[in-house]
Protein backbone atom coordinates (compact mmCIF):
# COMPACT_ATOMS: atom_id res chain seq x y z
CA UNK A 1 0.00 0.00 0.00
CA UNK A 2 2.02 2.84 -1.27
CA UNK A 3 0.14 6.02 -0.44
CA UNK A 4 1.74 9.35 0.76
CA UNK A 5 -0.88 9.38 3.72
CA UNK A 6 0.67 6.19 5.81
CA UNK A 7 -2.04 4.29 7.90
CA UNK A 8 0.48 2.93 10.12
CA UNK A 9 2.16 6.01 10.92
CA UNK A 10 1.10 7.46 14.42
CA UNK A 11 2.70 11.08 15.56
CA UNK A 12 5.63 10.94 17.61
CA UNK A 13 5.78 7.30 18.07
CA UNK A 14 9.02 6.96 16.64
CA UNK A 15 10.77 9.36 17.97
CA UNK A 16 9.57 7.89 21.94
CA UNK A 17 11.02 4.74 20.12
CA UNK A 18 14.27 5.67 19.21
CA UNK A 19 14.29 7.45 22.58
CA UNK A 20 13.67 4.49 24.64
CA UNK A 21 16.43 2.24 22.51
CA UNK A 22 18.71 5.22 23.28
CA UNK A 23 17.84 5.45 27.12
CA UNK A 24 18.07 1.62 26.90
CA UNK A 25 21.84 1.53 25.76
CA UNK A 26 22.72 4.66 27.43
CA UNK A 27 23.46 3.39 30.99
CA UNK A 28 24.86 0.15 29.38
CA UNK A 29 27.12 2.16 26.86
CA UNK A 30 28.63 4.48 29.82
CA UNK A 31 29.17 1.40 32.14
CA UNK A 32 31.53 -0.28 29.49
CA UNK A 33 33.00 2.79 28.28
CA UNK A 34 34.13 3.48 31.71
CA UNK A 35 35.57 0.22 32.24
CA UNK A 36 38.02 1.57 30.20
CA UNK A 37 39.16 4.34 32.50
CA UNK A 38 42.80 4.70 33.73
CA UNK A 39 41.84 6.80 36.67
CA UNK A 40 40.02 5.53 40.05
CA UNK A 41 36.85 7.58 38.97
CA UNK A 42 33.53 5.97 37.49
CA UNK A 43 32.64 9.14 36.92
CA UNK A 44 35.92 11.43 34.91
CA UNK A 45 37.63 10.33 32.17
CA UNK A 46 41.44 10.24 32.35
CA UNK A 47 42.37 8.26 29.08
CA UNK A 48 42.14 4.09 28.12
CA UNK A 49 43.51 1.51 30.16
CA UNK A 50 43.05 -1.79 30.75
CA UNK A 51 44.18 -1.48 34.41
CA UNK A 52 40.76 -2.47 35.73
CA UNK A 53 40.76 -5.51 33.77
CA UNK A 54 44.02 -6.67 34.95
CA UNK A 55 42.60 -5.54 38.39
CA UNK A 56 39.64 -7.75 37.85
CA UNK A 57 41.44 -11.04 36.90
CA UNK A 58 43.69 -11.02 39.57
CA UNK A 59 41.56 -10.38 42.24
CA UNK A 60 40.93 -13.49 44.11
CA UNK A 61 37.10 -13.18 45.15
CA UNK A 62 36.26 -12.14 41.60
CA UNK A 63 37.59 -15.16 39.92
CA UNK A 64 36.88 -17.77 42.93
CA UNK A 65 32.93 -16.23 42.70
CA UNK A 66 33.16 -16.40 38.47
CA UNK A 67 34.17 -20.01 38.85
CA UNK A 68 31.83 -21.02 41.22
CA UNK A 69 29.20 -18.70 39.26
CA UNK A 70 29.85 -21.23 35.69
CA UNK A 71 29.88 -24.45 37.64
CA UNK A 72 26.49 -24.32 39.26
CA UNK A 73 25.34 -22.50 36.24
CA UNK A 74 26.77 -25.53 34.03
CA UNK A 75 25.35 -28.30 36.43
CA UNK A 76 21.83 -26.48 36.85
CA UNK A 77 21.65 -25.88 33.04
CA UNK A 78 22.12 -29.67 31.99
CA UNK A 79 19.72 -30.73 35.04
CA UNK A 80 17.60 -28.55 33.69
CA UNK A 81 17.54 -28.97 30.29
CA UNK A 82 17.03 -33.06 30.48
CA UNK A 83 13.72 -32.46 32.65
CA UNK A 84 12.69 -30.17 30.31
CA UNK A 85 13.49 -31.71 27.09
CA UNK A 86 11.61 -35.12 28.71
CA UNK A 87 8.80 -32.98 29.92
CA UNK A 88 8.43 -31.30 26.70
CA UNK A 89 7.84 -34.26 25.12
CA UNK A 90 5.70 -35.27 27.47
CA UNK A 91 3.29 -32.55 26.97
CA UNK A 92 3.45 -31.74 23.55
CA UNK A 93 1.77 -33.57 20.23
CA UNK A 94 -0.79 -35.26 22.26
CA UNK A 95 -4.63 -35.15 22.29
CA UNK A 96 -5.40 -33.52 25.83
CA UNK A 97 -5.00 -35.85 28.19
CA UNK A 98 -6.13 -35.54 32.17
CA UNK A 99 -2.50 -33.72 34.11
CA UNK A 100 -1.84 -32.02 30.98
CA UNK A 101 -3.02 -28.63 32.63
CA UNK A 102 -1.75 -29.57 35.65
CA UNK A 103 1.81 -30.25 34.39
CA UNK A 104 1.70 -26.95 32.38
CA UNK A 105 0.97 -25.33 35.39
CA UNK A 106 3.68 -26.84 37.74
CA UNK A 107 6.42 -26.47 34.79
CA UNK A 108 5.45 -22.18 34.27
CA UNK A 109 5.01 -21.99 38.56
CA UNK A 110 8.45 -20.88 39.05
CA UNK A 111 8.18 -17.92 36.41
CA UNK A 112 4.42 -16.96 38.70
CA UNK A 113 5.71 -17.21 42.37
CA UNK A 114 7.97 -13.81 43.24
CA UNK A 115 11.23 -14.73 43.66
CA UNK A 116 11.73 -13.30 46.91
CA UNK A 117 9.28 -15.08 47.94
CA UNK A 118 10.66 -18.67 46.22
CA UNK A 119 13.83 -17.53 48.10
CA UNK A 120 12.53 -16.92 51.64
CA UNK A 121 11.21 -20.71 50.98
CA UNK A 122 14.20 -22.27 50.32
CA UNK A 123 16.00 -20.91 52.98
CA UNK A 124 13.62 -22.07 55.61
CA UNK A 125 14.06 -25.43 53.80
CA UNK A 126 17.59 -26.18 53.19
CA UNK A 127 18.29 -24.80 56.60
CA UNK A 128 16.55 -27.63 58.29
CA UNK A 129 17.74 -30.09 56.10
CA UNK A 130 21.29 -28.24 56.69
CA UNK A 131 21.26 -29.33 59.92
CA UNK A 132 19.67 -32.77 59.84
CA UNK A 133 22.47 -33.64 56.66
CA UNK A 134 25.24 -31.55 58.38
CA UNK A 135 25.92 -31.11 53.73
CA UNK A 136 26.33 -27.35 53.79
CA UNK A 137 27.91 -27.57 49.62
CA UNK A 138 27.14 -26.16 46.57
CA UNK A 139 24.24 -28.62 45.97
CA UNK A 140 21.36 -26.56 47.39
CA UNK A 141 22.03 -23.90 44.98
CA UNK A 142 22.58 -26.03 42.09
CA UNK A 143 19.07 -28.25 43.35
CA UNK A 144 17.67 -23.94 43.60
CA UNK A 145 18.72 -23.29 40.22
CA UNK A 146 17.58 -26.47 38.16
CA UNK A 147 14.33 -25.45 39.48
CA UNK A 148 13.69 -22.19 37.96
CA UNK A 149 15.71 -22.90 34.97
CA UNK A 150 13.07 -25.64 33.89
CA UNK A 151 10.26 -22.95 32.75
CA UNK A 152 13.21 -21.33 30.80
CA UNK A 153 15.14 -24.59 29.20
CA UNK A 154 11.36 -25.95 28.50
CA UNK A 155 9.95 -23.22 26.52
CA UNK A 156 12.42 -23.12 23.19
CA UNK A 157 12.21 -27.05 23.25
CA UNK A 158 8.48 -26.96 22.84
CA UNK A 159 8.49 -24.69 20.65
CA UNK A 160 10.53 -26.85 18.67
CA UNK A 161 8.73 -29.89 18.92
CA UNK A 162 5.58 -28.04 18.20
CA UNK A 163 6.78 -27.17 14.73
CA UNK A 164 8.64 -30.34 14.03
CA UNK A 165 6.81 -32.64 11.54
CA UNK A 166 5.49 -35.88 12.49
CA UNK A 167 6.11 -37.80 9.21
CA UNK A 168 9.17 -38.59 9.74
CA UNK A 169 8.67 -40.36 12.93
CA UNK A 170 5.96 -42.20 11.67
CA UNK A 171 7.88 -43.29 9.04
CA UNK A 172 10.64 -44.17 11.17
CA UNK A 173 7.93 -46.52 12.80
CA UNK A 174 6.93 -47.86 9.97
CA UNK A 175 10.32 -49.12 8.85
CA UNK A 176 10.13 -51.15 12.14
CA UNK A 177 12.46 -49.06 14.40
CA UNK A 178 11.90 -49.49 17.98
CA UNK A 179 10.11 -46.38 20.12
CA UNK A 180 13.99 -46.08 21.32
CA UNK A 181 15.24 -45.83 17.94
CA UNK A 182 12.94 -43.35 16.50
CA UNK A 183 13.41 -41.20 19.35
CA UNK A 184 17.42 -41.98 19.08
CA UNK A 185 18.27 -41.26 15.49
CA UNK A 186 15.12 -39.18 13.94
CA UNK A 187 13.74 -37.13 16.58
CA UNK A 188 16.64 -36.32 18.91
CA UNK A 189 18.49 -34.91 15.91
CA UNK A 190 15.54 -32.80 14.82
CA UNK A 191 15.19 -31.49 18.30
CA UNK A 192 18.78 -30.84 18.78
CA UNK A 193 18.47 -26.93 17.90
CA UNK A 194 15.86 -26.40 20.80
CA UNK A 195 17.67 -27.90 23.01
CA UNK A 196 20.51 -26.72 22.89
CA UNK A 197 18.80 -22.88 22.68
CA UNK A 198 16.92 -24.37 26.01
CA UNK A 199 20.25 -25.12 27.44
CA UNK A 200 21.95 -21.76 26.62
CA UNK A 201 18.70 -20.18 27.75
CA UNK A 202 18.69 -21.85 31.08
CA UNK A 203 22.96 -21.14 31.60
CA UNK A 204 22.31 -17.44 31.41
CA UNK A 205 19.15 -17.48 33.70
CA UNK A 206 21.28 -19.43 36.15
CA UNK A 207 24.47 -17.13 35.72
CA UNK A 208 22.14 -13.95 36.13
CA UNK A 209 20.18 -15.06 39.60
CA UNK A 210 20.81 -12.96 42.44
CA UNK A 211 18.16 -13.47 44.65
CA UNK A 212 17.48 -17.08 45.14
CA UNK A 213 21.50 -17.72 45.40
CA UNK A 214 22.07 -14.49 47.98
CA UNK A 215 19.36 -16.75 50.51
CA UNK A 216 20.37 -20.20 49.65
CA UNK A 217 24.42 -19.73 49.67
CA UNK A 218 25.96 -21.05 52.77
CA UNK A 219 29.22 -18.43 53.97
CA UNK A 220 31.93 -18.29 51.64
CA UNK A 221 29.88 -18.92 48.59
CA UNK A 222 29.33 -16.40 46.99
CA UNK A 223 28.25 -16.24 43.11
CA UNK A 224 29.19 -13.18 40.99
CA UNK A 225 26.20 -11.51 40.88
CA UNK A 226 25.94 -12.25 44.62
CA UNK A 227 29.49 -10.55 45.07
CA UNK A 228 29.21 -7.58 42.91
CA UNK A 229 25.78 -6.77 45.25
CA UNK A 230 27.83 -6.90 47.92
CA UNK A 231 30.68 -4.89 47.02
CA UNK A 232 27.58 -1.78 45.55
CA UNK A 233 26.91 -1.00 49.00
CA UNK A 234 31.04 0.25 49.50
CA UNK A 235 32.98 2.57 47.29
CA UNK A 236 32.58 1.30 43.37
CA UNK A 237 35.87 1.42 41.63
CA UNK A 238 35.68 0.80 37.96
CA UNK A 239 37.30 -2.75 38.91
CA UNK A 240 33.14 -3.14 39.14
CA UNK A 241 32.72 -1.91 35.47
CA UNK A 242 35.36 -4.02 33.86
CA UNK A 243 33.53 -6.99 35.81
CA UNK A 244 30.27 -6.01 34.77
CA UNK A 245 31.24 -5.55 31.11
CA UNK A 246 33.20 -9.23 30.76
CA UNK A 247 29.94 -10.50 32.23
CA UNK A 248 28.08 -8.71 29.66
CA UNK A 249 29.99 -9.93 26.96
CA UNK A 250 29.74 -13.41 27.75
CA UNK A 251 25.44 -13.19 28.36
CA UNK A 252 25.79 -11.43 24.84
CA UNK A 253 27.70 -14.16 22.97
CA UNK A 254 25.25 -16.70 23.92
CA UNK A 255 22.60 -14.67 23.85
CA UNK A 256 23.43 -14.19 20.03
CA UNK A 257 24.12 -17.84 19.80
CA UNK A 258 20.38 -19.09 21.39
CA UNK A 259 18.73 -16.25 19.13
CA UNK A 260 20.06 -17.93 15.70
CA UNK A 261 19.73 -21.26 16.98
CA UNK A 262 15.98 -20.51 18.15
CA UNK A 263 15.30 -19.04 14.66
CA UNK A 264 15.78 -21.71 11.96
CA UNK A 265 12.95 -23.86 12.70
CA UNK A 266 10.94 -19.72 11.84
CA UNK A 267 12.79 -19.56 9.09
CA UNK A 268 11.82 -22.93 7.75
CA UNK A 269 8.15 -22.34 8.08
CA UNK A 270 8.08 -19.29 5.79
CA UNK B 1 -13.25 -51.49 14.57
CA UNK B 2 -13.83 -54.84 16.19
CA UNK B 3 -14.14 -54.93 20.05
CA UNK B 4 -10.51 -56.13 20.27
CA UNK B 5 -9.18 -53.65 18.58
CA UNK B 6 -10.57 -50.72 20.43
CA UNK B 7 -9.45 -52.51 23.24
CA UNK B 8 -5.60 -52.58 21.97
CA UNK B 9 -6.06 -48.70 20.83
CA UNK B 10 -7.52 -47.99 24.35
CA UNK B 11 -4.58 -49.93 26.27
CA UNK B 12 -1.96 -48.30 24.04
CA UNK B 13 -3.64 -44.77 24.51
CA UNK B 14 -3.10 -45.81 28.42
CA UNK B 15 0.24 -46.72 28.30
CA UNK B 16 0.66 -43.31 25.99
CA UNK B 17 -0.81 -41.69 29.08
CA UNK B 18 1.61 -43.38 31.86
CA UNK B 19 4.71 -42.87 29.62
CA UNK B 20 4.07 -39.34 29.42
CA UNK B 21 3.91 -38.83 33.24
CA UNK B 22 7.47 -40.80 33.66
CA UNK B 23 8.55 -38.90 31.30
CA UNK B 24 7.72 -35.40 32.97
CA UNK B 25 8.14 -36.75 36.54
CA UNK B 26 11.71 -35.76 36.75
CA UNK B 27 11.12 -32.16 35.89
CA UNK B 28 7.36 -32.13 38.26
CA UNK B 29 9.57 -33.72 41.19
CA UNK B 30 12.40 -31.07 40.92
CA UNK B 31 9.77 -28.05 40.81
CA UNK B 32 7.67 -29.55 43.08
CA UNK B 33 10.84 -30.18 45.80
CA UNK B 34 12.24 -27.06 45.23
CA UNK B 35 10.17 -24.63 43.96
CA UNK B 36 6.21 -25.26 44.69
CA UNK B 37 6.61 -27.29 47.66
CA UNK B 38 8.58 -25.01 50.30
CA UNK B 39 6.05 -21.99 49.70
CA UNK B 40 3.92 -24.61 51.69
CA UNK B 41 6.02 -24.44 54.87
CA UNK B 42 6.31 -20.92 54.53
CA UNK B 43 2.54 -20.66 55.04
CA UNK B 44 3.10 -23.11 58.25
CA UNK B 45 5.98 -21.15 58.99
CA UNK B 46 3.40 -18.06 59.32
CA UNK B 47 1.50 -19.71 62.47
CA UNK B 48 4.81 -20.50 64.25
CA UNK B 49 5.84 -18.55 67.24
CA UNK B 50 9.38 -16.77 66.32
CA UNK B 51 12.63 -17.85 67.92
CA UNK B 52 14.86 -16.16 70.06
CA UNK B 53 17.54 -16.03 67.66
CA UNK B 54 15.76 -16.66 64.01
CA UNK B 55 14.02 -19.71 62.90
CA UNK B 56 10.71 -20.38 64.68
CA UNK B 57 9.68 -22.18 67.74
CA UNK B 58 6.63 -25.80 67.32
CA UNK B 59 3.82 -23.86 68.79
CA UNK B 60 0.95 -22.19 67.20
CA UNK B 61 0.76 -18.44 67.24
CA UNK B 62 -1.45 -15.52 65.14
CA UNK B 63 1.25 -12.87 66.06
CA UNK B 64 3.29 -13.19 62.71
CA UNK B 65 -0.12 -12.82 60.96
CA UNK B 66 -0.80 -10.32 63.31
CA UNK B 67 2.05 -8.26 62.99
CA UNK B 68 1.48 -7.55 59.14
CA UNK B 69 -0.59 -4.98 60.31
CA UNK B 70 0.05 -3.96 63.60
CA UNK B 71 2.55 -3.87 66.03
CA UNK B 72 2.25 -4.16 70.02
CA UNK B 73 3.91 -1.62 72.23
CA UNK B 74 7.01 -3.69 74.31
CA UNK B 75 6.41 -1.77 77.44
CA UNK B 76 2.24 -1.33 77.93
CA UNK B 77 0.85 -4.00 75.44
CA UNK B 78 -0.97 -0.98 73.71
CA UNK B 79 -2.03 -2.16 69.54
CA UNK B 80 -1.51 0.01 67.52
CA UNK B 81 -1.72 0.19 63.27
CA UNK B 82 2.64 -1.36 62.20
CA UNK B 83 2.73 2.67 60.06
CA UNK B 84 5.95 1.61 58.80
CA UNK B 85 4.54 -1.54 57.00
CA UNK B 86 1.72 0.56 56.03
CA UNK B 87 4.17 2.79 54.61
CA UNK B 88 6.24 0.22 53.02
CA UNK B 89 2.86 -1.68 51.56
CA UNK B 90 2.02 2.10 50.38
CA UNK B 91 5.74 2.12 48.36
CA UNK B 92 5.44 -0.59 47.03
CA UNK B 93 2.02 -0.43 45.26
CA UNK B 94 2.56 3.32 44.08
CA UNK B 95 5.96 1.97 43.00
CA UNK B 96 5.07 -0.73 40.98
CA UNK B 97 1.85 1.18 39.57
CA UNK B 98 3.88 4.18 38.60
CA UNK B 99 6.95 1.71 37.16
CA UNK B 100 3.77 -0.17 35.22
CA UNK B 101 2.15 3.03 33.57
CA UNK B 102 5.57 4.43 32.66
CA UNK B 103 6.68 0.93 31.00
CA UNK B 104 3.53 1.39 28.88
CA UNK B 105 4.15 4.84 28.09
CA UNK B 106 7.11 4.08 26.74
CA UNK B 107 6.77 0.34 25.85
CA UNK B 108 3.76 1.07 23.65
CA UNK B 109 5.11 3.69 20.92
CA UNK B 110 7.99 1.30 20.76
CA UNK B 111 6.11 -2.04 20.51
CA UNK B 112 4.11 -0.03 17.71
CA UNK B 113 6.95 1.01 15.64
CA UNK B 114 8.71 -2.52 15.74
CA UNK B 115 5.36 -3.48 14.55
CA UNK B 116 5.11 -1.58 11.56
CA UNK B 117 8.37 -2.52 10.03
CA UNK B 118 9.23 -4.42 7.39
CA UNK B 119 8.75 -7.93 8.40
CA UNK B 120 13.03 -8.89 7.84
CA UNK B 121 13.49 -6.00 10.25
CA UNK B 122 11.30 -6.54 12.76
CA UNK B 123 13.07 -9.48 14.95
CA UNK B 124 16.61 -6.93 14.43
CA UNK B 125 14.55 -4.29 16.51
CA UNK B 126 12.98 -7.20 18.60
CA UNK B 127 16.82 -8.75 19.64
CA UNK B 128 17.73 -4.79 20.50
CA UNK B 129 14.98 -4.77 22.58
CA UNK B 130 16.01 -8.73 24.43
CA UNK B 131 19.80 -8.12 24.76
CA UNK B 132 19.44 -5.79 27.91
CA UNK B 133 17.26 -8.05 28.76
CA UNK B 134 19.42 -10.64 28.75
CA UNK B 135 22.06 -9.01 30.40
CA UNK B 136 22.23 -9.03 34.48
CA UNK B 137 20.14 -7.11 36.13
CA UNK B 138 22.63 -6.47 38.80
CA UNK B 139 24.54 -5.09 36.25
CA UNK B 140 21.82 -3.00 34.61
CA UNK B 141 20.75 -1.56 37.99
CA UNK B 142 24.29 -0.75 38.69
CA UNK B 143 24.61 1.11 35.08
CA UNK B 144 21.30 2.98 36.28
CA UNK B 145 22.94 4.09 39.75
CA UNK B 146 26.00 5.20 37.79
CA UNK B 147 24.40 7.53 35.70
CA UNK B 148 21.88 9.15 37.97
CA UNK B 149 24.52 9.61 40.78
CA UNK B 150 25.82 13.01 41.87
CA UNK B 151 29.08 12.56 39.89
CA UNK B 152 26.95 10.63 37.31
CA UNK B 153 26.61 11.37 33.62
CA UNK B 154 23.45 13.30 34.52
CA UNK B 155 23.93 15.63 36.69
CA UNK B 156 27.26 16.63 35.15
CA UNK B 157 25.61 16.85 31.97
CA UNK B 158 22.79 19.36 33.22
CA UNK B 159 25.79 21.24 35.52
CA UNK B 160 27.98 22.00 32.57
CA UNK B 161 24.85 23.07 30.42
CA UNK B 162 24.12 25.45 33.67
CA UNK B 163 20.68 24.73 34.24
CA UNK B 164 21.52 23.58 38.02
CA UNK B 165 24.53 24.99 39.77
CA UNK B 166 24.48 21.58 42.52
CA UNK B 167 24.09 17.97 41.82
CA UNK B 168 20.43 17.08 42.22
CA UNK B 169 20.36 14.23 44.46
CA UNK B 170 18.54 11.38 42.90
CA UNK B 171 20.05 8.40 44.74
CA UNK B 172 18.08 7.04 47.33
CA UNK B 173 14.54 8.04 46.74
CA UNK B 174 11.74 7.10 45.38
CA UNK B 175 12.32 8.39 41.91
CA UNK B 176 15.47 6.27 41.37
CA UNK B 177 13.42 3.33 42.45
CA UNK B 178 10.86 3.61 39.72
CA UNK B 179 13.13 4.45 37.48
CA UNK B 180 15.48 1.76 38.07
CA UNK B 181 11.99 -0.78 37.57
CA UNK B 182 10.98 1.22 34.71
CA UNK B 183 14.63 0.15 33.15
CA UNK B 184 14.81 -3.06 34.07
CA UNK B 185 11.16 -4.52 33.29
CA UNK B 186 10.43 -2.47 29.90
CA UNK B 187 11.49 -5.70 27.73
CA UNK B 188 9.14 -7.15 29.56
CA UNK B 189 6.40 -5.18 28.40
CA UNK B 190 7.53 -4.97 25.12
CA UNK B 191 7.20 -8.15 24.18
CA UNK B 192 3.64 -9.13 24.91
CA UNK B 193 2.82 -5.86 23.75
CA UNK B 194 4.58 -6.62 20.24
CA UNK B 195 2.81 -10.08 20.25
CA UNK B 196 -0.38 -8.42 19.94
CA UNK B 197 0.54 -5.32 17.89
CA UNK B 198 2.02 -7.92 15.30
CA UNK B 199 -1.46 -9.72 14.93
CA UNK B 200 -3.21 -6.62 14.11
CA UNK B 201 -5.18 -5.79 11.30
CA UNK B 202 -4.41 -3.02 9.30
CA UNK B 203 -7.38 -2.96 6.98
CA UNK B 204 -9.39 -2.28 10.14
CA UNK B 205 -7.40 0.90 10.50
CA UNK B 206 -7.73 1.86 7.09
CA UNK B 207 -11.70 1.05 7.45
CA UNK B 208 -11.28 3.73 10.27
CA UNK B 209 -9.71 6.33 8.45
CA UNK B 210 -11.74 5.84 5.63
CA UNK B 211 -14.69 6.87 7.99
CA UNK B 212 -12.89 9.93 9.11
CA UNK B 213 -11.04 9.24 11.83
CA UNK B 214 -8.81 11.16 13.37
CA UNK B 215 -5.37 9.74 14.08
CA UNK B 216 -6.14 9.83 17.21
CA UNK B 217 -9.09 8.04 17.30
CA UNK B 218 -7.95 5.39 15.48
CA UNK B 219 -5.17 4.67 18.04
CA UNK B 220 -8.07 5.16 21.24
CA UNK B 221 -10.74 3.10 19.45
CA UNK B 222 -9.65 0.55 17.09
CA UNK B 223 -5.74 -0.09 18.11
CA UNK B 224 -5.66 0.33 21.65
CA UNK B 225 -9.28 -1.77 22.23
CA UNK B 226 -7.97 -4.58 20.05
CA UNK B 227 -4.62 -4.69 21.54
CA UNK B 228 -6.06 -4.85 25.15
CA UNK B 229 -5.13 -8.88 26.05
CA UNK B 230 -1.40 -7.60 24.64
CA UNK B 231 -1.57 -4.24 27.06
CA UNK B 232 -3.05 -6.46 29.99
CA UNK B 233 -0.51 -8.79 29.81
CA UNK B 234 2.40 -6.61 29.52
CA UNK B 235 0.94 -4.71 33.03
CA UNK B 236 0.89 -8.02 34.98
CA UNK B 237 4.34 -8.98 33.19
CA UNK B 238 5.60 -5.72 34.74
CA UNK B 239 3.45 -5.20 38.13
CA UNK B 240 4.39 -8.70 39.62
CA UNK B 241 7.95 -8.19 39.68
CA UNK B 242 7.97 -4.86 40.28
CA UNK B 243 5.89 -5.48 43.60
CA UNK B 244 8.04 -8.05 44.88
CA UNK B 245 11.45 -6.05 43.67
CA UNK B 246 14.02 -6.86 45.67
CA UNK B 247 17.80 -5.78 43.87
CA UNK B 248 16.28 -2.59 42.39
CA UNK B 249 15.12 -0.97 45.86
CA UNK B 250 18.21 -2.33 47.51
CA UNK B 251 20.54 -1.12 45.86
CA UNK B 252 19.06 2.39 44.33
CA UNK B 253 16.85 2.86 47.15
CA UNK B 254 19.72 2.56 50.00
CA UNK B 255 18.53 1.56 53.67
CA UNK B 256 15.80 3.46 53.85
CA UNK B 257 13.48 3.50 51.11
CA UNK B 258 12.60 0.00 51.46
CA UNK B 259 9.91 -2.27 49.84
CA UNK B 260 8.20 -5.44 50.53
CA UNK B 261 10.22 -7.81 48.95
CA UNK B 262 13.29 -5.92 50.95
CA UNK B 263 11.04 -5.93 54.55
CA UNK B 264 10.82 -9.55 53.98
CA UNK B 265 14.73 -10.11 53.82
CA UNK B 266 14.79 -8.15 57.10
CA UNK B 267 12.45 -10.50 59.08
CA UNK B 268 14.97 -13.56 58.30
CA UNK B 269 18.25 -11.05 58.30
CA UNK B 270 18.24 -8.40 61.90
CA UNK B 271 14.37 -8.54 62.68
CA UNK B 272 14.85 -12.29 62.86
CA UNK B 273 11.08 -12.72 62.99
CA UNK B 274 10.34 -15.55 60.32
CA UNK B 275 6.70 -15.34 61.46
CA UNK B 276 6.25 -12.13 60.31
CA UNK B 277 8.62 -12.65 57.19
CA UNK B 278 6.15 -15.96 56.37
CA UNK B 279 3.05 -14.26 57.04
CA UNK B 280 4.10 -11.12 54.56
CA UNK B 281 5.59 -13.16 52.13
CA UNK B 282 2.30 -15.08 51.91
CA UNK B 283 0.25 -11.67 51.06
CA UNK B 284 2.66 -10.90 48.66
CA UNK B 285 1.97 -14.14 46.82
CA UNK B 286 -1.94 -13.81 47.58
CA UNK B 287 -1.76 -10.24 46.12
CA UNK B 288 0.17 -12.00 42.67
CA UNK B 289 -2.50 -14.79 42.50
CA UNK B 290 -5.49 -11.46 42.49
CA UNK B 291 -3.45 -10.00 39.86
CA UNK B 292 -2.79 -13.36 37.84
CA UNK B 293 -6.28 -14.16 38.32
CA UNK B 294 -7.28 -10.59 37.02
CA UNK B 295 -5.53 -10.99 33.75
CA UNK B 296 -6.98 -14.51 33.12
CA UNK B 297 -10.81 -13.42 33.66
CA UNK B 298 -10.16 -9.86 31.67
CA UNK B 299 -7.62 -11.80 28.32
CA UNK B 300 -10.71 -14.38 27.94
CA UNK B 301 -13.41 -12.07 27.77
CA UNK B 302 -11.40 -9.34 25.66
CA UNK B 303 -10.03 -12.57 23.44
CA UNK B 304 -13.76 -12.84 23.02
CA UNK B 305 -14.48 -9.81 21.87
CA UNK B 306 -11.70 -9.03 19.36
CA UNK B 307 -13.28 -11.62 17.32
CA UNK B 308 -16.39 -10.57 17.59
Amino acid sequence: MAKSFSIKRQPGFATIAMLCFFLLYLPIATLVVYSFNSGTSIATWEGFSLRWFESAWNNQQVMEASWRSLRIAAVAAVIATACATLAAIATTRTAPYRGLTFKYSIINMPLLVPEIVTAVALLILFSRIKVWTGYSGLGYLIVAHAAFCIPFAYMPIRARLESMDLSLERAASDLYASSFQTFRYVTLPLLWPGILAGLMLAFVISLDDVVITEFVKSGGQDTLPTYMLGQLRRVVTPEMNAISTAFLVLSLAIVTVFFFLSRNPNKNNE
Amino acid sequence: MTDSAQDVGEQRQKKDVRDRWLLSAPALVLILAAGVGPLLIVVFYSFLAPGSYGDVKLEFSSEGWFNVLFTRDIFDETVSLADAHFLIFWRSVKLAFATTVLCLIFGFPTAYFIATRAPHNRSLWLFLITIPFWTNMLIRTFAIQEVIRSEGIVNSFLMSIGLISSPIQMMFTDFAIMLGMTYVYLPLMVLPLYASLEKLDFRLIEAGYDLYASRFGVLWRIVIPLVKPGIIAGSILVFVPALSAYVVPRVLGGGKNLMLGNLIELQFGQGRNWPLGAALSVTLVIIVLFAMLYYVRNASKSGGSAHG
